[in-house]
């Protein structure tokens, strides 16, 4: 074994462009397994430059670690169910930063035994933990809360804006004096305060602002990757944080937008279970009651239609829905209907959440369709099917300015002839604002589960050979 | 130029990449993006095999390393697996 350093600077680099090639392969559903396959080349060059470079002389807790790792990491991935990938996403991104923390403390420690420490590579050491820890403990608190473990609710209490500010401070604080002196209390301290922020700072977080905050945590995963590059003086990981941390950074941003909010409203906010205001255009509709509608009646609707666009939303996860659409697609589709699927970029836990699990439900991906394409064909649309979505189709968001969804881009799914909605109960969305599309003279409700709803349409089409 | 400057310069012109590829992504694929990126976060396990490796590495630094390798290896292993099962969902209509 043993290739030169030069050797294995020039194999990181063909390893850094195979990453970007990798997600260059995401642009387009039919070459996006590629990509993944570049990515995979990439991983297993860098991982083999490494094993073989002068640095690294024993191999028995190496090859232990990555045995145990890979088979737990791939039972983890054969083994999940597409409506728990936000979980999946949020326990990586917390091992990328337990992973941080660990590496940056390791190097600390061999360092300091070989004497090599001085005041730059303890700061750099200094971000990695930091930030290392902010995304373990942060993405522990977004599992727990996917998972149901803690309250989705936002947690608020009194002086949390201050808590953490003040925390921050000291932390900062603990990192220049640990970098200056090499204190060892000062990075105990500095981790342990670390771990705690990430702690405070998203356990305010309702859940149903996960698609930003996966994402958040995506991009801080990616800078604990770059300044463990930093402190290694390693391009290669320099290149893959970066690209993740910005990955992570614009998908927050288009988040962000498609719900018409600041990221420091998100960060800072606790969305949700606020009451509007009295007087407003919601509280007079309310007045005016909603109808609803039979299984039968909205498939005697659908049977007839030119054109059917379905909004499915978290409801259609919850129920496990999406096997069902697919049969109820293909008996629409055999009668010559038309049908298309419409996602809002912050319909599900995640970004592009819904998407697979359509995908996964085998409807084909040129059947849906993104927000911007879709809004103007719902003029022509006989039928909107909406499956446990709601926020996202309110028309609140563009006509009622004291709305606390005022601004919000929507799916205009009211301007179709005819809407129905499927829904367990009159409850409002997660924003806590009722909708006004339900008391539109279009539209019905069809109660109960969304799964058994369908089914039932699905029995009503096989059934009546009318 | 000093090697801290040179990282940073990497770094920079590397956050430009990122910008760019990403905005390319097609919506419908954000969460195989946010698998893909998981696991590529892996990379971390670079880190790892040099912290565990090193000759002179004592018991400490070892058992920092080894967990490092075993929860970075799950990110790479778990991370590219996901996101190939989940794009070999991703199908056009069969014709």
């Amino acid at each position: 074994m043993g290739i030169s350093d030069n050797a294995q600077a020039l194999a990181y680099l063909v390893s850094a462009v195979l990453f970007i090639l990798a997600l260059k392969g995401l642009t387009h559903p039919s070459t996006a397994r590629r990509g993944n396959y570049f990515g995979m080349l990439g991983m297993a060059i860098a991982i083999g430059a490494t094993l073989m470079g002068n640095e690294v002389q024993s191999y028995g807790l190496i090859v232990t670690g990555v045995v145990i790792g890979g088979v737990i990491g791939a039972v983890l991935a054969a083994r999940i169910q597409m409506t728990d990938m936000p979980q999946l996403v949020a326990a990586l991104h917390s091992f990328v930063g337990m992973a941080a923390v660990l590496v940056a403390i390791g190097t600390f420690i061999n360092r300091h035994a070989a004497g090599t420490l001085n005041p730059v590579l303890m700061a750099e050491l200094s971000a990695g933990i930091i930030i290392g820890a902010i995304t373990f403990s942060g993405s522990v608190i977004a599992f727990g809360k996917l998972q149901g473990l803690i309250s989705g609710k936002p947690v608020l209490f009194k002086g949390q804006h201050l808590l953490n500010a003040a925390l921050g401070v000291v932390i900062v604080l603990l990192g220049v004096h640990f970098a200056a002196t090499g204190s060892m209390v000062s990075l105990v301290l500095m981790t342990l305060l670390s771990f705690a922020v990430g702690f405070t700072l998203i356990i305010p977080i309702g859940g149903a602002d996960m698609p930003v905050i996966i994402s958040m945590l995506n991009s801080y995963s990616g800078w604990a990757a770059a300044a463990t590059g930093f402190t290694l003086h390693n391009n290669l990981l320099i290149i893959v944080g970066a690209l993740v941390g910005f990955s992570g950074a614009i998908l927050s941003y288009i988040m962000c937008r498609a719900m018409n909010r600041s990221i420091l409203h998100v960060v800072f906010g606790g969305f949700g279970g606020e009451s509007g205001g009295e007087a407003s255009a919601v509280g007079q509709a309310a007045e005016k009651g909603v109808k609803s509608a039979s299984v039968e009646d909205a498939v005697y609707w659908m049977e007839d239609a030119n054109k059917v666009i379905i909004v499915p939303g978290y409801g259609m996860a919850v129920a496990q829905a999406q096997h069902a659409l697919k049969e109820l697609m293909e008996l629409l589709e055999e009668r010559g209907v038309e049908v298309k699927f419409a996602i809002h970029p912050v319909a599900g836990r995640m970004p592009g959440h819904m998407n697979v699990l359509l995908a996964e439900a085998d409807i084909p991906y040129d059947h849906v369709f993104e927000m911007d394409e879709i809004n103007p064909e719902f003029p022509t649309a006989d039928v909107v099917l909406v499956v446990g979505a709601n926020d996202v189709v309110n028309p609140a968001a563009k006509e009622d300015a004291s709305s606390p969804i005022y601004g919000m881009p929507i799916l205009e799914a009211g301007k179709a002839k005819q809407v129905f909605f499927l829904k367990r109960s009159m409850r409002p969305g997660y924003s806590g604002v009722d909708n006004l599309l339900f008391y539109q003279d279009n539209t019905s409700l069809i109660f109960g589960d969304a799964k058994d709803s369908i089914e039932g349409m699905v029995a009503a089409l096989k059934g009546g050979g009318h | 130029m000093p090697d801290t400057l040179v990282a940073l310069y990497v770094f920079v012109l590397a956050c430009f990449i990122g910008y760019y590829v990403v905005w390319g992504v097609t919506p419908s694929l954000h969460t195989p993006l946010v698998a893909l990126t998981n696991a590529i976060s892996g990379i971390v396990i670079v880190g790892a095999l040099l912290v565990t490796g090193l000759e002179e590495a004592g018991g400490a630094a070892e058992a920092f390393g080894f967990f490092a390798v075993l929860l970075a290896s799950i990110n790479v292993f778990g991370g590219f697996l996901v996101t190939n099962r989940m794009l070999a969902m991703f199908k056009k209509k069969k014709k």
